[in-house]
């Protein structure tokens, strides 16, 4: 660990999840898909649905390294008027209701720049955020966002991905906090999914070189895998097939059926139930 | 901003050019990124890389290209003494075909097996489906559907090269979607994969690489000039999409402080309605395809559309190299709207024989608004990167005539 004080509900999620003698799910939605409103109903009911960790999507107009269901994501959100003061807003919402649940920020960095660093950081925290995940800052840029969101108190979650060699891995550990979370495939969100003994292998590998728990995501979409992965790692992502859903669930003219927040709600208790089984 | 002994020590090791530039990218292409730098960090050291490119810049682009005066279009303008430097005539047609041999060699070198790159106008993608084919490497060429639209001849070109071209339909399917859509790719295939970028940004070493392969035109330039006049040109101008081509013949001369620089944007409606690209005049700093550059995007950090109706200028950032050079001053960045670039278009095509790209004929709207009222003895060298035979769909379109 880095030693940086931080909010800490991370930390104490995993160690819960540890002392449970279980895996957790992370689930993954872009903030404000379909629309604020429904959005914030189904941020709220994730909890008592079974997610552990919440990964929330910060919309962006470019996302290079999703695939086609969280691009579509992002632009129903942005279509929708999602910008960064709501997705704080919904994060505020959601801490006046849930001390708890630890929630990661996830996207890319123009629309945090645009913000402004310093301000983004000093928002974040005080809206209730724990960590951040931004796909295109390696820590070749770490001067950039992550050291000051370490000093700032909020974690700094890195991505390792199956090209990330031994050699490497200690330079992407190095100010990474919160948790590692493993790109199982070498893609895009969404579209392949890995194999089983394959991400054992990444995960033991992994643990030679850190103490911090491992979340392992891209392609996972079945209950099964969930568990699965969770079984060696400590939690599953699960993001383009629960934002698939939402899709399946609009109309023509974008609008969500009156049944979607229940329809998202049950889904995640289906994800999480081999977890809890 | 630190005064400078000299523009041309950049990028730093981190490939930082002042504040712009850097590696922006997913961890899946990080490893691959910096084993892009080292090959291509060997390769120029390597004296046989620089003699097999320039072997091949010779005998199959046709290089040098020729510093050409216009002799009409000076008496024409009534001023400034005009000098083409004619990319155009470079196989493949663009200035394009210096970069992608440059860059295949250095993916030849790398044992990649495997092509991809992004077009806007198709320019790069043909000078890349061109030396897939020379080399026998399977190509896949990302293009958005509205160029693929207006590119049509192009689209077929690199079909006939036997390249596989993509078309891209997410955001709003022009050059911005399509380089999204090579990174997705590119980080599915990392391990047989090479992406060859076709503008001077993206992620370090791309900015510098591109950069050095094109600066062949600079460095011919300079030497076709002193040949012709016995000094050097008071006044470059070139067009400015991505900016390579503009970079490759400033760069030479960047520390010869009595030759000024122009790099014309694509003014698209004019830069008041919106509808524009550029980027240096109407954007501001932000991070886009994995380097730090002025891009046109909204308060929220959001990338906005460009227009114009050059497909090859029509993208919302522009190389690192330039947002630096426009805050350092060493190069000034004007604009040219559709309609002034078509006035060129035309005018270039009757009085000189040339019928040039839409995109350098915003560089001739420019060197248009000025050379009239510049002395007889001052210099000008635009850069001819591209030849209009693609375009002439779209400008019979703009002109109202069908063919």
């Amino acid at each position: 660990m880095t030693g940086v004080a931080d909010s800490g509900r991370i930390a104490k999620r995993f160690a819960a999840l540890k002392a449970a003698g279980r895996g957790g799910l992370v689930t993954f939605l872009t903030a404000g898909d379909p629309d604020h409103e429904t959005f914030e109903k189904i941020l709220l009911g994730l909890p008592e649905a079974g997610a552990d960790l919440i990964e929330l999507g910060m919309p962006f107009s470019d996302p290079m390294a999703d695939g086609p269901a969280i691009q579509a994501s992002s632009l129903r959100a942005l279509n929708a008027g999602a910008d960064m003061g709501r997705t704080l807003a919904l994060v505020r919402s959601f801490r006046a209701q849930d001390e708890e649940t630890p929630i990661v920020l996830m996207g890319y960095y123009n629309p945090i720049y645009s913000y402004g660093v310093e301000k983004f950081l000093t928002d974040a925290r005080s809206a209730g955020v724990d960590g951040l995940i931004v796909v295109d800052l390696p820590p070749e840029e770490d001067g950039e966002l992550c050291v000051p969101a370490l000093e700032a108190g909020l974690n700094f979650i890195r991505l390792a991905t199956p090209t990330t060699d031994d050699e490497r891995l200690p330079t992407v550990l190095q100010n990474t906090s919160g948790f590692v979370y493993y790109v199982s495939v070498l893609g895009i969100t969404g579209t392949k999914s890995a194999a089983e003994a394959e991400v054992k292998q990444a995960v033991e590998r992994l643990r030679r070189h850190t103490d911090l728990p491992i979340a392992v995501g891209f392609g996972i979409k079945t209950a099964e895998t969930v568990a699965e992965i969770a079984s060696t790692a400590d939690a599953s992502v699960v993001g383009s097939a629960i934002v698939q859903r939402i899709a399946d669930d609009l109309d023509k003219n974008g609008r969500p059926s009156a049944g979607l927040v229940d329809a998202i709600h049950n889904m995640v208790r289906e994800l999480s139930n081999g977890l809890r089984a | 901003m630190e005064q400078a002994n000299t523009f041309r020590s950049g990028p730093n090791e981190a490939g930082h050019f002042g504040m712009f530039g850097g590696r922006f990218v997913a961890e899946t292409l990080m490893p691959l990124i910096l084993a892009v730098e080292q090959a291509y960090d060997a390769a120029c050291k390597d004296p046989s890389f620089q003699a097999e490119l320039d072997d091949y810049l010779k005998n199959y682009a046709g290089r040098p290209s020729p510093l050409y005066f216009a002799r009409r279009l000076t008496e024409h303008f009534g001023g400034a003494k005009i000098y083409f430097k004619r990319d155009e005539l470079n196989h493949t047609g663009s200035h394009k075909i210096n970069n992608t041999m440059g860059q295949i060699l250095l993916a030849r070198r790398m044992n990649k097996t495997r092509i991809i790159a992004e077009t806007g106008a198709g320019q790069h993608g043909v000078a890349t489906a061109t030396v897939c084919a020379l080399f026998d490497l399977p190509c896949v060429v990302y293009m958005g559907a509205t160029d693929i639209e207006r590119q049509q001849p192009n689209v077929f070109r690199m079909r006939l090269l036997g390249a596989e071209v993509v078309p891209v339909t997410s955001g709003t399917g022009t050059l911005k979607d399509a380089m999204n859509e090579a990174l997705r790719d590119w980080v599915a295939n990392v391990e047989s994969t090479f992406y060859i970028i076709g503008t001077a940004a993206g992620p370090h070493p791309y900015p510098a690489m591109v950069r050095n392969f094109q600066s062949v035109i600079g460095n011919e330039t300079r030497e076709q000039m002193l040949e012709a006049e016995g000094r050097l040109p008071d006044s470059l101008v070139a067009c400015i999409g991505g900016g390579s081509n503009a970079i490759g013949l400033f760069h030479p001369f960047l520390d010869d402080p009595t030759v000024q620089m122009y790099g014309v944007e694509a003014a698209g409606h004019g830069i008041e309605t919106g509808e524009h690209a550029a980027s240096l005049t109407g954007g501001r700093p932000g991070v886009l395809h994995g380097n730090r550059t002025y891009l046109l995007q909204n308060d929220d950090g959001q990338i906005i559309d460009a227009h114009s109706i050059s497909a090859g200028l029509d993208y919302p950032g522009i190389g690192p190299e330039h947002s630096w050079l426009h805050e350092s001053g060493r190069v000034n960045y004007v604009s040219a709207t559709d309609a002034e670039a078509l006035e060129a278009f035309q005018l270039c095509s009757r009085m000189e024989g040339i019928i040039p790209a839409l995109e350098p004929s915003h560089a001739l709207a420019y060197v248009s608004k000025v050379a009239g009222d510049l002395p007889k003895d001052h210099l000008i060298c635009m850069n001819m990167c591209g030849r209009g035979d693609k375009d002439i769909f779209t400008v019979a379109e703009a002109l109202g005539t069908k063919i």
